[in-house]
């Protein structure tokens, strides 16, 4: 298993709750400080180098219009790190290519990253939370099927090397494309999916690309990952399902006691717990599922995780989102999911949010790449557990 | 009341139309000239008072559009226009003529799209409370954002007494609410961008050459009295009329009021 560190990049000065209606598309950027946001930004890119320098991994994301997320252009930042770091795997995940209306230019982007780095890319895309969508300006119907064929444009882009081609799909439409440069990976970067829902991830395993799912805990991430098993099967994809085509992302935290650990992680709950958004936002018409929607107009909700919502510490490890405590705890928790799960080979460690400290977020990665990181990446399935 | 005693409740009735590949949820019913009813957001009730009570002095027929209720929606359809063709279509094969053609909303902005297109077999155009156009300044919605609002808000933009009209989800069978949902979720395919209008529209309007009324409720925050006006006098010789004590569907508040308010124009 491969360890990816992970940071939102938040700005996590905000206004007490009950002075906003909502974190994401609509918080005003008045509450918002340049000066502070460019020690941010030079903070959190510092942690990624130093992940780079521990042999760690990298991952970086993407949102809109909100401070919980300052990053609404992860190819700038990618590029930063294609340039600064040495040895990284550089995971974007992903590229929001249901809301971006030039694919072509995503291909563009990725190939040049690819390139910098001299081949380091691992390239993911996703459809995007539903408050993606207003910033976006974005319809919120048809969009795995816009995101489908999108990739499917920057895969014909990334692969045709003998000049120009045309692509008139449903949705884009191109008459000459014929990108430079193309990437340094042959024939193309690794490529990425997000999903949870069955069907999702059926598509995924069906198509062979790595599957990642966040905070999905025991169950839920053995539920997408057998879903996707089973679109690899049903695809006629040759043996098992590997290792290497697996991604779960949980929130970590490493220290030299238990209490650092989960004090560390008591932190990193901030993520959790800081989503106030309401319902209009969280449940544009033809994101969810017609299903979800009658539960949702019935029941006033939509998912599971509510505005006020106080994650608890132990629950939350209880249930495979925090992994926590010393090297060897956080080892044997984690391998405790991996067991559950099947297997996987990428743990998108989200080790920095909200109002943990460059200090505290550096120690827990030196821990992670000194004590955790060798002993992940033995990993093997336990086949009893795991059956 | 009278009214209701005489107006027969099942005087409409659901029936399917084939299209293309659009198989159509369609309600007809009532004697008397054609009034072609092209409902809004929120779908076509075929129990709705309002239907019963035209059809006491029209042939009313009353489609879905594809993608409400239970018409279909190819993968190919995402805009008004082609709920237009549709329409055109369905007018065509049932051999409508002289029609009254009413469209409220979302309704409203695909009769008056389709009058411009070809208007052959209307006699008269109403559009009530319509969407589809883009009169006001480039930095303010014309019509607030829908997508952007929460149920109790919008009930309250589009209601004279927003307590009447607030559903009940929980007395509804689930197939009930998967087409309220399903509607939302049309609504938002064809009306998320360019936001409730086609920036073509206001400009072809000039060419409907059939007497057109505008309807609206004295109390709908959703258009408002200042974008109707600017639409009538978009269409030649265009009036508009206010219902009192009505939001965004003077149908549903002000039945009576509203029934003959276009008896009297269709008439007329």
């Amino acid at each position: 298993m491969r360890t990816f560190h992970f940071s939102e990049g938040a700005f996590h000065h905000l206004p007490e709750e009950r002075d906003y209606a909502s974190v994401r598309v609509s918080m005003p950027n008045r509450y918002y400080d340049p000066k502070i946001g460019a020690d941010l930004y030079h903070r959190y890119l510092d942690e990624w180098l130093i992940a780079d320098d521990l042999g760690l991994d990298i991952m970086v994301n993407e949102h809109h219009q909100t401070p919980t997320c300052v990053d609404p252009a992860a190819p700038l930042l990618l590029s930063i790190l294609a340039r600064q770091t040495k040895k990284a795997r550089l995971l974007i995940l992903g590229n929001p290519i249901a809301n971006r209306n030039q694919p072509v230019r995503v291909a563009e982007e990725m190939a040049m990253i690819d390139v910098i780095s001299r081949g380091r890319l691992e390239c993911g895309f996703v459809r995007s939370v539903p408050y993606e969508v207003p910033a976006a300006n974005s319809n919120p119907n048809r969009m795995t099927e816009r995101m489908y064929e999108a990739l499917d444009l920057i895969k014909a882009a990334w692969t045709h090397h003998d000049g120009p081609f045309s692509f008139e799909g449903r949705f884009f439409h191109h008459r000459c494309v014929n990108i430079w440069p193309r990437p340094y990976q042959q024939p193309h970067p690794p490529i990425w999916i997000s999903s949870s829902s069955a069907s999702g991830a059926q598509q995924v395993g069906a198509a062979g690309h790595i599957i990642a799912t966040f905070h999905t805990g025991f169950d839920g991430t053995k539920f997408v990952f057998d879903n996707y098993r089973k679109g690899w099967a049903a695809a006629g994809r040759k043996g098992e399902v590997t290792d290497d085509r697996l991604a779960y992302s949980a929130l970590v935290y490493v220290g030299d006691t238990e209490e650092e650990g989960r004090a560390g992680a008591q932190k990193l709950l901030w993520y959790l717990s800081h989503n106030k958004v309401p319902t209009h936002f969280r449940n544009p018409p033809g994101y969810n599922s017609l299903d979800a929607n009658i539960k949702a107009l019935r029941t006033g909700k939509v998912g599971t995780r509510e505005p006020g919502f106080v994650p608890d510490l132990d629950h939350e490890i209880s249930t495979g989102t925090v992994f926590c405590g010393t090297p060897d705890t956080v080892y044997k928790q984690i391998k405790s999911f991996y067991d559950h799960v099947g297997g996987f080979g990428h743990l998108l460690s989200m080790g920095q949010a909200g109002f943990l400290e460059h200090e505290d977020t550096v120690k827990s990665l030196k821990l992670i790449a000194k004590e955790l990181d060798p002993r992940l990446r033995e990993l093997k399935v336990t086949r009893e557990a795991a059956e | 009341m009278n009214d209701a005693a005489t107006a027969d409740a099942n005087a409409v009735k659901s029936t399917r139309l084939q299209l293309g590949d659009v198989d159509l949820e369609l309600h007809r019913g009532g004697k008397g000239p054609t009034l072609l009813f092209l409902h809004g957001g929120g779908g076509f009730d075929p129990k709705a008072p309002f239907a019963a009570k035209l059809a006491r002095d029209f042939d009313v027929v009353a489609p879905m559009h594809p993608g409400f209720g239970t018409s279909s929606l190819p993968f190919w359809m995402d805009s008004v226009d082609d709920f237009v063709h549709v329409q055109l279509e369905l007018m065509e094969r049932l051999d409508l003529r002289d029609v009254v053609l009413v469209g409220a909303s979302l309704g409203g902005w695909v009769a008056a799209d389709l009058a411009t297109k070809n208007a052959a077999r209307i006699k008269k155009l109403i559009l009530v409370s319509p969407v589809g156009i883009k009169v006001g300044p480039r930095e303010k919605l014309d019509i607030p954002d829908i997508f952007a609002t929460s149920a109790d808000d919008l009930l309250k933009l589009t209601s004279f007494e927003p307590e009447k009209r607030k559903p009940d989800y929980s007395k509804m069978s689930d197939e009930q609410v998967r087409i309220v949902a399903r509607n939302k979720q049309t609504m938002a395919l064809v009306a998320w961008e360019p936001y409730m209008h086609n920036p073509k529209l206001k400009h072809r309007l000039r060419s409907i050459n059939r007497p057109t009324l505008f309807l609206r409720g004295s109390h709908d925050n959703l258009v408002t009295g200042g974008y109707v006006d600017a639409y009538a006098k978009l269409i030649p010789g265009a009036r508009v009329e206010t219902i009192q004590n009505a939001g965004h569907s003077p149908q549903s508040e002000q039945v009576d009021e509203f029934v003959s308010r276009v008896a009297a124009f269709a008439r007329g």
